[in-house]
């Protein structure tokens, strides 16, 4: 269960927004190239200079451990990075599971990081995250290099991870009927304000 | 065997050769000549100011300038370490952390050799910490720069990997765990290398120059063992501390990665 709280909160370029994703719920966010919203999803994370503040489950991100509070906040890059050689070695718990939802075999566990496709890479990062099991999830274009059927395969996986955990979850798609199938609330970037976006 | 001394004419065959190179660099379109001049013109310059400086130092015995020269010496290895990184520390710190690992891995070491091994009375006798010293500074100067550009580049270089451990809710020890071990290892490496060369490949330049000035080899031997096993231990102590706080330097207290705080290089 966990539901996240922005409050006056503030990345790098944008203004004070103050929003509430309850748990379970998926809220969508938009907006031109370099509007901001990686930095903003950044700094829910605490990877980047802030202000404001951010609850999660009725604790402020300054009072938390930053590993703590990024276990909790999990962000998923639109970009992944593996640092073992082996994919099985970036999971800390089995992963099978997950990566049945996702299309995979099993025995890609096995395999080595410099052979894995981009589209591969994109679904074993969010397996990756899923398996130590946020609270709050914060997805960077998650579905960006993945083909229809893939992406689908991704938007049921997550949407089944928020209700049967609770989770809360921000999810930046440039694609708008993405946006209409997965989000039940929606909010796009204009001149550095978070606003909701137009149905 | 009698030192032999040698005259100002003895020395301008060297420089004579020089200029020679000079005119050959000229001839070859080298372009290199100037630069050539120059260098050695300082180095001559150098070499002999401070044959002027310690021969006052030893005729006067006196602690205080002894220990000025000995801090000059060290704040001059702190801004080399410095200025030999691509990207450096913004601010004191970039300064800071070169100096202090070389107090650790130089003043140190050779306040303990003199105090300890030589068992010079007084410690401060300047016959035996100048050199010492100037052979410790410049021997783990290298070391320490390699040590921490190694660092400074690799984490600029594998930011997404650093940040990717971060998100997944590792702290900044093991984010930079494997970096910074690298960065050890690549300090030390060239230590490990002239010890095992040492006295087969090359011969050593302190044990050359009492060879030279006729200490017997055995006992010159002996004084190079000293030098080299403290160089080595030197640059490991000051590499660890170097590397450990120039690791820390690039977490802010939210461990956030912040390579902002590196000049752009």
């Amino acid at each position: 269960m966990g539901r996240l709280i922005l409050r006056q909160f503030q990345g790098a370029g944008l203004e004070p927004v103050d929003l509430t994703i309850d748990a379970g719920e998926c809220i969508t966010l938009t907006g031109p190239s370099g509007s901001g919203k990686t930095r903003l999803l950044r700094a829910i994370a605490d990877l980047d200079p802030r202000s404001g503040t951010a609850l999660f489950d009725r604790q402020a991100v300054d009072e938390t451990a930053p590993p703590e509070w990024r276990r909790h906040v999990g962000l998923l890059p639109a970009e992944s990075h593996w640092w073992h050689d082996r994919v099985a070695e970036h999971f800390t718990g089995s992963g099978t599971r997950l990566l049945s939802e996702l299309g995979l075999d099993e025995a890609c566990l096995e395999w080595q990081i410099a052979r894995l496709s981009s589209g591969e890479r994109q679904r074993l990062a969010l397996a990756r995250l899923l398996d130590r099991q946020p609270a709050v999830l914060l997805l960077d274009e998650p579905t960006a290099n993945l083909d229809p059927e893939n992406g689908a395969r991704v938007e049921r996986l997550v949407q089944h991870y928020a209700e049967q955990r609770g989770a809360a979850v921000l999810w930046v798609s440039h694609d708008p009927r993405q946006r209409r199938r997965v989000g039940q609330r929606h909010l796009i970037i204009r001149d550095r304000r978070i606003e909701a976006e137009a149905a | 065997m009698e030192l032999i001394h040698l005259t100002p004419s003895d020395l301008s065959i060297p420089a004579l050769l020089v200029l020679a190179l000079a005119a050959l660099s000229w001839r070859l379109r080298l372009g290199v000549e100037r630069q050539l001049l120059i260098a050695a013109l300082r180095s001559i310059l150098q070499l002999l100011l401070l044959g002027l400086v310690l021969n006052t130092l030893f005729s006067q015995r006196a602690p205080l300038p002894i220990l000025a020269l000995a801090l000059f010496m060290l704040m001059v290895a702190g801004y080399e370490v410095m200025a030999r990184q691509k990207r450096r520390f913004r601010g004191p710190w970039g300064i800071g952390i070169g100096t202090l690992s070389m107090f650790i891995s130089s003043f140190s070491i050779t306040l303990l050799a003199v105090h300890l091994v030589v068992r010079v009375d007084p410690w401060y006798t300047p016959q035996y910490l100048i050199p010492l010293l100037g052979m410790l500074l410049g021997n783990t100067m290298s070391g320490m720069a390699i040590a921490l550009d190694s660092l400074t580049r690799e984490a600029w270089q594998q930011r997404g990997m650093i940040e990717a451990q971060l998100m997944l809710g590792e702290n900044w020890d093991q984010a930079i765990r494997e970096i910074r071990r690298d960065a050890l290892r690549s300090g030390l490496i060239p230590i490990i290398n002239a010890m095992a060369a040492a006295g087969v490949v090359s011969l050593p330049g302190m044990m050359t120059g009492q060879i030279l000035s006729g200490s017997p080899p055995l006992e010159a031997a002996k004084y190079q063992i000293m030098i080299l096993l403290l160089i080595a231990v030197g640059t490991g102590l000051g590499a660890i501390v170097a590397v450990w706080i120039g690791s820390r330097r690039l977490f802010d207290q939210r461990q956030r990665l912040r390579l902002d705080r590196l000049s752009g290089g």
